[in-house]
């Protein structure tokens, strides 16, 4: 089942999400971790006054830093090195992924242990360390279990969101080899501490990813709820960082804003467990050497449309795929991308280009805009999916939806063709309408007429029934 | 001063109930009503479907048709939300068509000042916020306000009503099969109050709303405000 999972074919979202439907274990899954998630969040939120005004100071220095990255990320090279740390530029995943494997490799280490890292998630870098003969162990529980299962992460936060307790034990119990391990929540993290203890003590070589990173101290910073992140930023003696360029500000001074955002948003949290800042290397303390990869991988592109850039303000707290309601019924699977929900909707058919299977995750929304409500740093995101499907439209040839539009376009146009349009679709429809209600459903109708009824054109439209008061009158 | 009737191209073509009842009760009210035979459709679906040329025409067009009207009344709050977000931006017009633009709801209850519009409604009812109006309009209170002025209804509170019913436009066609399981668990919440009838500010969500109910045979029926407030 996990290889399958991982090998599965790349399919439009509305496909992917029909077989998702029919896991009707994992849709319980998903629905109870996001109701209890977003609960908390909505908690927290209430229980701070001053959330509008920290929202508006998130949203204007994430979008202040985009607008000056290209200065920023020099202040940050020029910070990073002056502290000791050396910064490495990776133009896409490939360049990323082979400095990062030269960067173990010098090393002589056979294996790394890893923070949490949706950009390592998001290039393949595992994939790649495999290849190169390095073994890489997640460290993150929740990612730790989707790395043994063979699966992607399903949730930004929560990469193992879709699995219940009893199937993480029943993996877990083979994985480990621990036939008598314990269904209990105790039991599996007493096990999952035992197997990830060992590889901290052995690790000589750790591979994070960032949260922030502050231009003007050359500052990295990790936050996370286990220590597990804590251990591979402090025990190892190097470091090995991957960050997104877009995940700089400007000062020390913005993580006083983020860092109340993010844990709200996120977990529902005043404030996160772990919260580990590091700049550069310090003598007789933590990693001896640190490294610092800034990948692109298509976030320059991203930023180049003024439109579409406020995406890459997100700090990655979840709370848009905790409330999305489409999200909620398909899990995060039915998303080709490492980052599922809304926030991936519009943030992955940015980087890869619109088209294949990134170019269905725009439409994977009703437009409810119960995502832009709840985003820590106010990207319209509804805004945002229609103006990707704009980017879609264009890329394409027009299918049956475009030629239904224009002909749709063109008898609005004006008042005389939109009646007529009226008359004869009743006139079409007559053989198919009984009792006002359409019996069969033509071409793109098709979907809708499974599970829905729909009334024909009215015997006397709103305007018919206007004119003929106006006459009698 | 007349009120121009925005009855919106779906009312018009395919619930004209809605738009009979929204003249019913605003002339009942006193107020005239004009309707401005040139409108055709605001262009929401064009954008929202990745069409922003055609909407950017059907927005030039929505401005001329209703130039000169203090007031633009329309029985369908995303329809309203599409006005007020985005026809000036899409006409490229600073037109204040969007503080001239009105839900339903909010003109009774913003312009009129009246709550209690002297309705009289025997039986049960629910209500559906729909998300355009609760998060575009945010339209808060005033549906339930205008609701529990009327005489006999029974108002019975909808669980998870701020979740989407699943319409979203051509979302009900592309992605049906999600669209159908969201729907699924609206109908359940309302057939749980036990209520006679949905009632909702958006004459769209009503539509998909009606659809799954008569489609699994329910006695529940959907009624926009209007039709409840013009009894």
């Amino acid at each position: 089942m996990s290889a399958a999972a991982r090998d599965a074919p790349r399919l439009p979202f509305e496909q992917s999400a029909r077989a998702a439907l029919e896991d009707a274990t994992m849709r319980a899954n998903v629905l109870r971790a996001t109701t209890t998630i977003r609960a908390r969040r909505a908690a927290a939120v209430a229980d701070t006054p001053d959330w509008p005004e920290l929202r508006a100071a998130g949203e204007a220095l994430r979008q202040r830093a985009l607008l000056r990255l290209d200065e920023l990320l020099v202040r940050l090279e020029a910070a990073v090195t002056a502290a000791g740390g050396v910064v490495h530029w990776a133009r896409d995943a490939a360049e990323a992924n082979a400095l990062v494997v030269g960067l173990v490799s010098a090393t002589g280490e056979r294996s790394v242990v890893k923070v949490k890292s949706l950009t390592t998630d998001e290039i393949g870098l595992n994939d790649a360390l495999a290849a190169a003969g390095i073994e890489p162990i997640e460290t993150d529980l929740a990612e730790r279990i989707v790395q043994l299962a063979g699966e992607r992460p399903s949730h930004l936060l929560v990469p193992s969101l879709h699995r219940g307790r009893p199937e993480i034990a029943e993996l877990l119990r083979e994985a480990l080899d621990e036939p008598g391990l314990a269904d209990d929540a105790v039991s599996l993290l007493a096990a999952a501490r035992r197997h990830l203890r060992d590889a901290f003590l052995r690790a000589r070589v750790a591979v994070s990813g960032a949260n922030f990173a502050v231009a003007e101290t050359g500052t990295v910073g990790v936050v996370e709820s286990e220590g597990n992140g804590r251990m591979c930023t402090t025990l190892p003696e190097t470091l090995v960082t991957v960050m997104g360029i877009e995940k700089v500000v400007e000062e020390w001074d913005d993580l006083g804003v983020l860092l109340q955002l993010l844990p709200r948003s996120a977990t529902g949290e005043r404030m996160n467990p772990y919260t580990s800042l590091w700049t550069g290397v310090s003598p007789g303390d933590g990693p001896r050497a640190f490294h610092l990869v800034l990948v692109d991988a298509g976030r320059t592109r991203v930023l180049a449309d003024p439109d579409g850039r406020p995406a890459l303000r997100c700090i990655r707290c979840s709370a848009c795929v905790n409330v999305c309601p489409v999200y909620r019924q398909t899990g995060g699977h039915a998303y080709d991308t490492v980052y599922a929900g809304p926030i991936g909707a519009i943030l992955q058919p940015q980087l890869s280009g619109e088209r294949g299977t990134a170019a269905s995750l725009p439409y994977a929304s009703s437009l409810c805009g119960a995502c832009a409500d709840v985003c820590p740093v106010g990207i319209d995101i509804p805004r945002i999916l229609v103006h990707e499907r704009a980017k879609v439209v264009k890329a394409a040839r027009p299918g049956l939806e475009g030629r239904a539009l224009r002909m749709l376009g063109r008898a609005f146009s004006t008042s005389e063709r939109y009646e007529r349009a009226q008359r004869t679709a009743r006139a079409l429809q007559r053989p198919a309408v009984r009792d006002d209600r359409l019996r069969w459903f033509p071409g793109p109708l098709a979907g809708w007429g499974r599970s829905r009824t729909l009334p024909g054109v009215a015997p006397q439209t709103f305007r018919e029934w206007w004119e003929a008061r106006d006459r009698g009158a | 001063m007349p009120v121009a009737l925005f009855v919106t191209c779906l009312v018009d073509t395919l619930s004209p109930e809605v738009g009979r009842a929204t003249v019913t009760l605003l002339e009942r009210l006193g107020v005239e009503v004009e309707f401005p035979r040139a409108q055709t459709c605001c262009g929401q679906l064009h954008l929202n479907a990745g069409y922003p040329e055609m909407a950017s025409a059907l927005a030039r067009r929505f401005l001329d048709t209703f130039a000169g009207y203090e007031a633009i009344v329309a029985p369908s709050g995303s329809c309203v939300a599409h006005v007020r977000a985005h026809v000036p931006e899409l006409a490229a017009d600073p037109d204040d068509v969007a503080d001239r633009t009105l839900d339903l709801s909010e003109f009774l209850v913003d312009r009129l000042d009246a709550h209690d519009v002297g309705s009289a409604y025997a039986g049960t009812l629910t209500y559906h916020p729909t998300c355009h109006s609760l998060r575009i309009l945010r339209l808060g209170d005033r549906p339930e306000l205008l609701l529990r002025s009327v005489t006999g209804v029974d108002l019975r509170p909808l669980a998870d009503a701020t979740e989407c019913c699943g319409f979203g436009g051509t979302f009900a066609l592309r992605n049906a099969d999600v669209s159908t399981a969201m729907l699924s668990d609206k109908l359940r919440r309302v057939e749980e109050t036990g209520a006679d009838a949905v009632c909702a500010c958006d004459a769209s969500c009503l539509l998909h709303l009606r659809g799954g109910l008569e489609r699994r045979g329910s006695p529940t029926r959907a009624v926009h405000l209007a039709e409840v407030l013009a009894t």
